[in-house]
């Protein structure tokens, strides 16, 4: 076991674990808007930023990556810290006004929009998470959205932003997307994602149109489990 | 032909030297982009078309060689053995020159640098004020050879530091040598390069990779070019031999396509080695195997960075990671890698071939060697210039690059690219080196060094760069994507009229937040250039904000030109340049500005030799 110390509080974790880690597991809050215990941490919303000190050395790092070592003192809630989570929450505020989970980390950490900034009317609800995007990538294993562009242009999308003939409608970039940015609408037998018509499988058993097609078939290509099988929804199985 | 073994190598090499004779006639053209771009290639083909048909092809040699560094003179012609010096050389002149200077030894006048500040003629090239200061150790032997030929890099003793440490050095004792010498590295971080070779060395995992980084990116900056251009086989010897330190079998050369002189020099060279047995298996029958591959870069700022660059090469899309695990663990392909950019490889077969006590001879106690500066802006002299670590700003910007132009007065030099600082005169007399520049709040960066001259805006300069920095952030992490675009807003806001009180301490508080909350060192140093024109000059910030002046007489919105009809002449030259025919009057008569259409280009005031233009 590592020892640390999180906020004056004396910390035992285990090797490897990262310093968000170890803070939750002890009742320590930070805020994240990028991270999912399922994916692998990008850093790139900065929101879990933490003060390190080892020995006089001290330096911001984003706790959701930055592993926990021996002798570690590590502050969540510094002066520097706290202008970093404000600048991150003020930024995102201004790029992504009708954003509601931003606006509820803020409001709990007592950020105010900061009026400088002229909010944005083209950004949608999109903060660039890239949970999106890592979950499309490293769960479901199609990699149907990316990014395009770059710095303040980037934006998540299939490719070219026309409909991606990868995909295969599961949902599961609109499931975890942080903000509701990404849109998912069930429309008769249909499901529509990333302006892409989906049609849905009826269960054998209890007729429901649990899951489209394209996802099912997909599924049985990887596991090998037969497509007639996969056509029973969970519940009838 | 390869060469087997390192005895065989260095028969070859005493061969071509002997075969060599240096009091032949040698007529040198510069043939970097700066001289082709004023025509340098059709100036060697003249010269060689004027020596055939003379049948002078024994007596005289004629060698495209690799940048000299003064390329506001371009075409630039050195005439061996002498060294004399011709600049703006035209296709007329290629006879003249041969007839004339090659065999009779006359000078031509007209062809020859004058000094600007005195008028003073000069004919060699070494009593030019922009080199003399100089001490081109990297990057002198560009005039020498021509950078197609292996040959003429082996005739001035190329690759002789590579068959040293293949003969007689081991591995360790290459790295420990490199880091006596306290090699820093020249792309910008200054990390000592001897270590990173060591962690690379001792870092599990196979293969270990080592990269040539030349993605050179800061606007004006381009001596990573220049020396991948002119002398490619000293790079690549360098890097053999940190391969060889190091244990790698397998290099990268990460170089932007829109270099495309680089990438076809480097191209030849490593071909060229390959058939000599200097790359590939074996090499000089050492046993050590190695070899280079060219990867052309799209172009993106954040790919210089290390781990956005090894992303790019894997094929990814060019972003940073947190380094919180470094490359020489965990680099390209999650293996031991070993970065180094264009420069500091070139810098690796000096301090083999002559030692790190000689290399730690020249410079400041912890900053060694030599630098290369790109020096641009309002200066007489604007090319690339290498000095010793601890030479004075004073020194580059009056003796090097001979002052000012115009006469007019010294603002502030930036250095470091877009992420540096700018420095004010006070600080003229420090010395250049890693640890003074970044103690004022600037840096090293790769070299970049613009001269300003006071009828620069620093609230207009900080505005520049961020706008640059914006438009290449790769947009991964909030503090940057979004952060560098609103400081720039409120830079716009001030530029334009409509600064705020609080403004400047708000740029403040929010620069402190890119530079801790930032993922990579593209957004962590972006703030740099506010921070340090607010630190120097925030009196120009206070009377944009407070005055709704501009002092420097740049920003548009805040200034208008008027004409002083006692000083006016009615010579009529302002309103003849004015794009907007906005100036009106009779001639010999003081004239007027139509406030309502000017355009505010400053034409009338750049032209009017009475002073009569004022800005307010």
């Amino acid at each position: 076991m590592i020892n640390l110390v999180i906020d004056d509080k004396k910390i035992q974790a285990e090797e490897g674990a990262t310093i968000l880690q170890a803070a939750r597991n002890n009742g320590i809050e930070i805020p994240t808007l990028c991270y999912h215990d399922e994916l692998t941490a990008s850093g790139a919303c900065r929101l879990c930023s933490v003060e390190i000190k080892k020995g006089k050395r001290t330096r911001i790092v984003t706790s959701c990556i930055y592993q926990v070592e021996e002798g570690l003192v590590v502050n969540t809630r510094s002066e520097r810290v706290l202008n970093v989570r404000r600048l991150v929450l003020q930024l995102l505020m201004a790029r992504c006004p009708g954003a509601e989970l931003v606006r509820e980390i803020a409001e709990k950490e007592g950020v105010e929009p900061q009026t400088r900034f002229h909010p944005d009317e083209d950004k949608g609800k999109c903060i660039l998470c890239r949970k999106c995007v890592e979950v499309c990538e490293q769960v479901v294993g199609v990699s149907a959205i990316g990014f395009s562009y770059r710095g303040a242009e980037k934006m998540v999308g299939p490719p070219f932003m026309e409909s991606s003939q990868t995909c295969i409608g599961c949902g599961a970039c609109a499931y975890v997307c942080p903000t509701g940015h990404i849109t998912m609408e069930e429309r008769g037998d249909e499901r529509i994602i990333w302006d892409r018509h989906f049609k849905m499988a009826k269960c054998t058993v209890c007729g429901k149109k649990f899951a489209p097609e394209d996802q099912l078939k997909y599924i049985s290509e990887t596991t090998g489990v037969s497509y007639d099988t996969l056509t029973t929804c969970v519940d009838c199985r | 032909m390869k060469i087997k073994s390192t005895e065989e190598f260095k028969a070859l090499q005493t061969q071509i030297s002997n075969s060599r004779d240096p009091e032949k006639p040698c007529i040198t053209v510069c043939a970097g982009t700066g001289c082709i771009a004023y025509g340098a290639d059709k100036l060697v083909d003249k010269f060689k078309a004027e020596i055939e048909e003379a049948g002078l092809q024994e007596k005289i040699d004629i060698r495209s060689t690799g940048c000299h560094g003064f390329c506001e003179q371009g075409p630039v012609v050195v005439i061996h053995p002498k060294k004399i010096f011709y600049r703006r050389v035209g296709l007329d002149d290629a006879a003249e020159v041969i007839q004339k200077t090659v065999l009779n030894g006359e000078v031509l006048d007209r062809l020859l640098y004058a000094d600007p500040i005195s008028g003073e003629k000069i004919t060699y090239e070494d009593d030019v004020p922009f080199y003399k200061k100089q001490m081109r150790l990297v990057f002198g032997m560009n005039g020498n050879i021509d950078p197609t030929s292996l040959e003429d890099y082996l005739a001035i003793g190329g690759y002789g530091a590579l068959a040293k440490a293949l003969d007689g050095m081991k591995p360790e004792g290459v790295i420990e040598e490199v880091k006596k010498a306290n090699l820093r590295g020249r792309g910008g971080g200054g990390f000592p390069a001897g270590w990173k070779w060591d962690s690379t060395r001792n870092a599990e995992g196979t293969p270990k990779y080592v990269i040539c980084n030349a993605d050179e990116g800061d606007p004006g900056a381009y001596m990573d070019r220049s020396l991948l251009e002119g002398n490619p086989h000293s790079v690549l010897e360098g890097m053999i031999i940190g391969a060889y330190a190091i244990g790698s079998n397998q290099g990268y050369i990460y170089v932007r396509n829109e270099y495309p002189l680089a990438v076809k020099n480097v191209s030849i060279a490593i071909e060229k080695g390959r058939d000599l047995g200097l790359l590939g298996d074996n090499i000089l029958g050492s046993g050590f195997s190695f070899d280079i591959t060219i990867i052309r870069g799209g172009g993106a700022f954040v790919c210089g960075e290390s781990s956005a660059l090894f992303a790019s090469i894997e094929g990814r899309v060019g972003e940073p990671r947190a380094k919180y695990i470094h490359g020489t663990d965990k680099g390209l392909y999650d293996k031991p890698t070993n970065l180094n950019n264009v420069e500091t490889w070139a810098n690796v077969p000096l301090i083999i071939n002559k030692g790190a006590d000689w290399y730690q001879s020249i410079g400041t106690e912890n900053s060694k060697g030599t630098k290369i500066f790109s020096l641009v802006g309002k200066i007489n002299n604007t090319g690339l210039v290498e000095i010793p670590m601890g030479m004075t700003l004073r020194e580059v910007i009056e003796d090097i690059g001979g002052g000012i132009l115009k006469g007019r007065k010294f603002k502030a030099v930036q250095t470091g690219g877009p992420s540096g600082g700018c420095i004010p005169e006070e600080f003229l007399d420090m010395k250049i080196d890693f640890d003074e520049l970044t103690e004022i709040g600037s840096m090293m960066g790769s070299g970049g060094m613009i001269v300003m001259d006071d009828r620069t805006c620093m609230v207009d300069v900080a505005r520049y760069f961020l706008k640059f920095l914006e438009g290449e952030s790769c947009g991964k992490c909030v503090p940057c994507r979004e952060g560098v675009r609103r400081m720039r807003e409120i830079l716009d806001d001030i530029c334009e009229g409509r600064g705020r009180e609080g403004d400047v301490e708000l740029l403040e508080s929010m620069s402190q937040g890119v530079i801790d909350g930032a993922l990579c060192a593209l957004g962590s140093t972006a703030s740099n250039p506010v921070m340090s024109t607010i630190k120097y000059f925030r009196n120009e910030y206070d009377a944009h904000i407070r005055d709704k002046k501009c002092p420097a007489g740049v920003c548009k919105e805040l200034i208008r030109y008027t004409i002083d009809a006692e000083k006016c002449t009615g010579c009529r030259a302002c309103a003849r340049v004015c794009p907007a025919e906005c100036i009106s009057g009779e001639k010999k008569q003081p004239h007027v500005i139509d406030q309502e259409r000017c355009v505010k280009c400053g034409s009338c005031l750049d032209t009017c030799k009475f002073d009569a233009v004022l800005v307010e």
